[in-house]
């Protein structure tokens, strides 16, 4: 919408708002760090509200949690759109000047009364209206969000929703009013601004349509921009079950473990003439490898910088020796290059970086010097008289005309629920996520003790657990329409009869992928993951606890 | 919650208790009944940051209910409070009266600190642990100062369950402990003590000031407080308004009686000009510097006075709400505070519109747990938050962001007393008592080996040997051998320093501290290598652990002071006093907050002014 992949609002926003959302994110547990931030708004008197069907532990922290159903989050944000048009609490004169496509989204929500969004969400329409009041009237809102808005098919459409309201409402562009994808790790913010999409060059400069930022790469790389989008991860997939793909380089990355229906994944990378692997653990894609490059670590081994979710592009220092053979990545693909004809000599990590600032017209402004002197510098910096940007879209609030550019677009977003119905044959509605110790596919965080760790658990609410005649520990048998395995219980108060949740931390103990569905959006190739529909079998009657 | 205690359970008993602090659990998010079909959609919570100052008065109530606080009780109080149990376990065992394992249903703390030890203290503890034996000794708790020093050696007696009570007492023996112990009958004094604590009250009581009052009114009396000019200072300041009020603070010079000296009006002023809202004052009655009492025996003879003077502490600095912070030790005083507040609110003295004059004030009482470290002002915020009684690094300073964060006045009972004065007689009248650096009347606390021990109320100025003939000398005419000036965290002097004019100027050019106005005296018979060592260990047990200089420097201080009494130094003894003065210069320059600061003035004084050390090890 704004042309930008990234949070619009530093974390210093958050202390200082008014209303704090966290949509589909469980910030307590998946981003402590950024949590910090949310609790000194709280602290500064700022509230907040939990949208999530489980009640997690940031819920507890929440002065209102909506434990909407899995995958209704459009609904919901059309509802409380209508409900902030009809209450006459639309920012006119943001709408009127900075936004276009209003009349095509008003009309799109004005079916989404409150009885039908509680009927879709299964929200009290009087708690929704709560909530859309809440957000349109506030000074200043922010909107957070994470998996639980994107690991759906309809994920773009999610975020987009979300976009609507911010533009509604002129919560976008202020200082303390923002809407921000919460990243997971410490540098997926920068992955993506170095142009590890498929669509981008870096610094988010369009492949297919932006033939001056090609031209630029051009003339600094001296070779030519292939002018077309390259396959996401999960187009790769299909790709190579139409047998177009047979080799694949994977940086860093476990799709044996961490995709869903992993169970057909695991047979496409086994099918692949060659599987190159750069990681710095035997993960079970590793294992898998006909090539296995031994990387360094990115925060203790190797020279750099990283970009973390406020856009804050940082330095990090070599404090180690990497081990053995193991490689710093810019090594590694600067010789796979020489062995394929290209020899960029002795590359170093400055050198790479002042190469970017050459193409990359946002990071242009940051030198390592002023990196280091301003601790760091948020994007867009444009050149070196630039202090970097504490907030994006500013410009949508100029006066002039001219200065505030692009008009941002409304998205008619429909609803659609989830794709793995919920039948008499898979009554529970299975959904995913993280727990505080542990990381994705436990690849780097399982190595580490735990107090709080015990092993991968099906939990569910006392109310299921009492029908189904289970107790914690117990095993039970796990079936969704791709597959079935077996878990223990852990009785969890947080989860209301109907929802059950797991997570993928254990794949070598429970591969829960298995069970989940690979329907993904075709426009982000997110697979639903927070959505699948299971069935749970007592196994035996000796109850083991 | 990140920990759970999945397998503690609440007593009905402990669940009522906390029930009767909170109110009944609403929610089944919130420890009530587990009413999915409505709650499995919606919950509306803030309750984590909205009630977690209940904290303390809760973890109080589990206390009192069972003599501890059990894992289910504990388990409880976070569903209700929505905190995680490591971190309510981690305020539970920050303070002393709370104890995570279980207790008789009743304990003695017999306080074992410099004044009491001077009278026998220890001699009575081993007598009671002997008379006990091994099976009941963990009735008999040992206790740091509990600021009954005119009265060693006191003792704070607990009963827990049905009958759940707290009695401060003393002198006490094994004739007075013996039947309490035993669970016979017993007439136990409640409410006030003799007026004896103030001995100027049983004289001719010419030109008192604090302690008008003290021993002419019914202190749990409104109508008496008022027959004796009560509440006039706060229809005066109502006359003057809110700068005239500081004004005349400026004007009065009043400097906050602590220990830290600073300027009352100077404070009120920063307070009053805060944009931030909303302001709060606190009323600092955490007085726990072994030796002092003064502020006890106002709060338990005047206790009106303390909510006036606070009333029109929260009037002038634009507060609408104020917090009286007294420690947990102080039952007697506790008891009349809560009497005092519950009929000035009856009368209209406090609550939404003072006296029909526009403005609201409301006071809450918050009780202390046995911390030192909670008389810090930045820790008695926290604590008040129902944290860890940690101070904070400052800036900023609490006149910008105290307690919740907002802006905070907070003055020390003893200082708000003295506003009455400023009001009454107004400012620079007020300035003309004492000297020009150090205006108004003063209150002393004489303990130790004098003859009649108690607070003094003087004007500042007199000498420490006026003070002390007051106090009828150093009892039995024994010959006078040190006195510890301000505390634990002041120093000792000599007799040869009897002549100091007790000021603060006078003082700081001597190198000493008035303090909260400790004057603990020690006749020739008195080992005070052994009272050193207490301090030390008072130190050490007290500091709260959160900055490395004090958490380590205290307990190397009295390690090192242990081996120098037991003459088994390392190296040589003056090895041993100069790795002391290094540890002392360490805190001193590193500690976050006073008590580190300070921990090591006594010592140091002790070793260079006293020479206590000067014969060898002791």
């Amino acid at each position: 919408v704004f042309g930008a992949g990234g949070g619009t609002s530093s974390y210093e926003e958050v202390e200082h708002t008014d209303l704090i959302v966290l949509w589909g994110s469980n910030a307590r547990e998946t981003h402590p760090i950024f949590f910090h931030h949310v609790l000194k708004g709280i602290r500064n008197g700022a509230k907040l509200v939990v949208v999530d069907p489980r009640r997690t532990t940031s819920a507890e922290w929440a002065d209102l949690w909506l434990g909407i159903d899995v995958g209704s989050d459009v609904a919901l944000s059309n509802a409380m759109a209508r409900e902030i048009i009809v209450s006459g609490l639309v920012n006119e004169t943001f709408v009127k000047r900075a936004t276009m496509r209003f009349k095509a989204y008003r009309d799109s929500v004005m079916d989404w009364t409150l009885e039908r969004g509680e009927q879709a969400t299964g929200i009290p329409a009087e708690v929704i209206r709560e909530f859309a009041q809440a957000y349109a009237k506030a000074d200043r809102a922010e909107i957070c969000w994470t998996l639980g808005i994107t690991e759906h098919h309809n994920a773009v459409d999610n975020v987009l929703s979300l976009i609507n309201l911010g533009l509604l409402s002129g919560h976008v562009g202020r200082y303390g009013s923002g809407l921000n994808p919460l990243r997971g790790q410490n540098n997926v913010q920068g992955g993506g601004d170095m142009g590890a999409i498929p669509n981008k060059l870096p610094g988010f400069q369009d492949i297919e349509n932006d033939p001056e930022a090609c031209a630029r790469y051009e003339e600094v790389c001296g070779v030519a921009v292939i002018p077309r989008y390259g396959k996401n991860l999960t187009q790769m997939f299909d790709a190579m079950e139409h047998g177009d793909l047979s080799a694949l380089y994977v940086i860093g990355e476990n799709p044996a473990s961490s995709e869903a229906d992993v169970g057909r994944a695991r047979k496409l990378l086994g099918n692949l003439d060659t599987l190159i692997v750069q990681d710095l653990f035997m993960t079970k894609t590793a294992t898998m490898a006909d090539v296995l490059l031994p990387a360094s670590n990115a925060a203790l081994e190797s020279d750099g910088t990283v970009t973390n979710s406020e856009r804050r592009v940082q330095r990090v220092r070599k404090v180690l020796e990497p081990p053995g053979n193991a490689k710093d990545d810019i090594w590694i693909i600067a010789q796979l290059a020489k062995r394929l004809g290209f020899d960029w000599g002795e590359v170093t990590p400055r050198a790479a970086w002042d190469e970017l600032r050459l193409i990359s017209p946002m990071h242009a402004g940051m030198t390592y010097e002023r990196l280091e002197a301003l601790g760091g510098i948020q994007w867009p910096c444009w050149d070196q008289d630039h202090e970097g940007t504490l907030f994006l879209h500013g410009r949508l609030w100029e006066e002039d005309k001219a200065k505030r550019g692009p008009k941002a677009p409304f998205s008619v977003t429909p609803f659609e629920p989830p794709v793995d119905e919920l039948t008499d044959e898979f009554p529970l509605r299975l959904t995913t996520g993280r727990r505080l110790d542990s990381y994705n596919t436990g690849v780097q965080t399982g190595g580490y003790t735990s107090p709080l760790r015990r092993g991968e658990t099906i939990d569910m609410s006392p109310e299921d657990a009492d029908r189904l005649g289970v107790v914690d520990d117990e095993v039970v048998r796990v079936t969704s329409r791709r597959g079935s395995l077996d878990v223990p219980v852990r009785v969890d108060r947080g989860l209301r009869p109907g929802l059950v949740f797991m997570t993928l931390h254990f794949p070598d103990q429970v591969d829960t992928n298995i069970l989940t569905i690979d329907a993904t959006d075709p426009k982000s190739g997110t697979a639903e993951f927070k959505a699948s529909a299971v069935r749970i079998e007592k196994i035996s009657e000796s109850v083991g606890a | 919650m990140d920990l759970v205690l999945p397998d503690a359970l609440p007593s009905d008993d402990e669940r009522a208790a906390v029930d009767a602090v909170l109110g009944p659990a609403t929610s089944g998010w919130s420890g009530g009944e587990r009413a999915i079909e409505f709650e499995g959609r919606v919950a509306r919570g803030g309750d984590a940051h909205d009630r977690r100052h209940q904290l303390l008065p809760v973890l109080h109530a589990l206390q009192a209910r069972a003599g501890w606080i059990s894992p289910g009780g504990l388990r409880y109080a976070c569903e209700r409070l929505t905190v995680p149990p490591a971190e309510a376990y981690g305020v539970a065992t920050f303070y002393a009266m709370f104890s995570t394992e279980e207790r008789p249903a009743r304990v003695v703390h017999v306080c074992d600190d410099i004044a009491c030890r001077v009278a026998g203290a220890v001699n009575l503890i081993g007598d009671l642990e002997r008379e006990l034996g091994p099976e009941r000794e963990n009735q008999i708790l040992r206790s740091p100062c509990l600021g009954m020093c005119e009265r060693a050696p006191a003792a704070l007696m607990q009963t827990f369950g049905d009958d759940a009570s707290d009695t401060a007492m003393g002198p006490v023996s094994m004739e007075v402990l013996d039947p309490f112990l035993h669970s016979r009958p017993l007439t136990m004094m409640t409410g006030a003590e003799p007026v004896d604590a103030a001995p100027q009250a049983l004289g001719a009581r010419e030109g008192l000031r604090l302690l008008r009052r003290v021993g002419v009114v019914d202190p749990s009396s409104l109508d008496d407080y008022r027959a004796h000019g009560g509440y006039e200072a706060l229809r005066r300041a109502v006359e003057l308004g809110q700068e005239g009020v500081i004004r005349e603070m400026k004007d009065a010079k009043l400097l906050g009686r602590g220990g830290a000296a600073f300027p009352a009006g100077v404070k009120w002023e920063a307070v009053a000009k805060q944009s931030v809202r909303p302001h709060y004052f606190i009323c600092n009655a955490d007085e726990s510097e072994p030796g002092t009492f003064k502020d006890r025996v106002l709060m338990e003879h005047d206790p009106f006075a303390v909510l006036e003077s606070l009333t029109i502490a929260g009037y002038a600095t634009g507060s609408e709400k104020g917090f009286i912070y007294i420690r947990g030790e102080y039952p007697n005083a506790t008891s009349m505070l809560e009497g005092a507040i519950e009929k000035a609110y009856a009368h209209g003295f406090l609550g939404s519109d003072v006296m029909g004059e526009g403005f609201a004030f409301d006071v809450e009482l918050r009780r202390g747990a046995g911390a030192y470290i909670c008389g810090e002002e930045t820790s008695l915020f926290n604590s008040i938050e129902g944290k860890r009684g940690e101070p904070r690094n400052k800036p900023p300073f609490p006149v910008e962001r105290g307690v919740f964060g907002k802006p905070t006045g907070i003055n020390n009972v003893e200082t708000l007393v003295n506003v009455l004065e400023v009001l009454t007689l107004g400012g620079e009248a007020y300035a003309r008592i004492g000297t020009p650096d150090s205006t108004g009347p003063r209150l002393f606390c004489l303990s130790g080996c004098v003859e009649r021990p108690g607070a003094y109320e003087v004007e500042h100025g007199v000498t420490l040997r006026e003070l002390l003939e007051m106090a009828g000398g150093v009892r039995d005419g024994k010959a006078l051998k040190a006195i510890l000036l301000g505390g634990a965290a002041g120093s000792f002097v000599t007799p040869d320093d009897l002549d100091l004019r007790l000021t603060f100027e006078d003082s700081k050019a001597a190198g000493v501290t008035l303090g909260s106005g400790v004057v603990m005296v020690f006749d020739e018979e008195v080992d005070l290598a052994h009272i050193v060592l207490r301090i030390a260990a008072f130190f050490r047990d007290e500091s709260c652990g959160q900055c490395v200089p004090c958490r380590v420097g205290t307990v190397r201080q009295e390690e090192a002071l242990t081996r120098v009494i037991a003459g088994r130094t390392n190296g040589s003894l003056s090895d041993e006093l100069a790795l002391i003065g290094e540890i002392g210069q360490v805190m001193r320059d590193a500690s976050i907050c006073g008590l580190g600061q300070l921990a090591a003035n006594a010592v140091d004084s002790a070793i260079h002014r006293l020479k206590v050390f000067d014969g060898g090890a002791a």
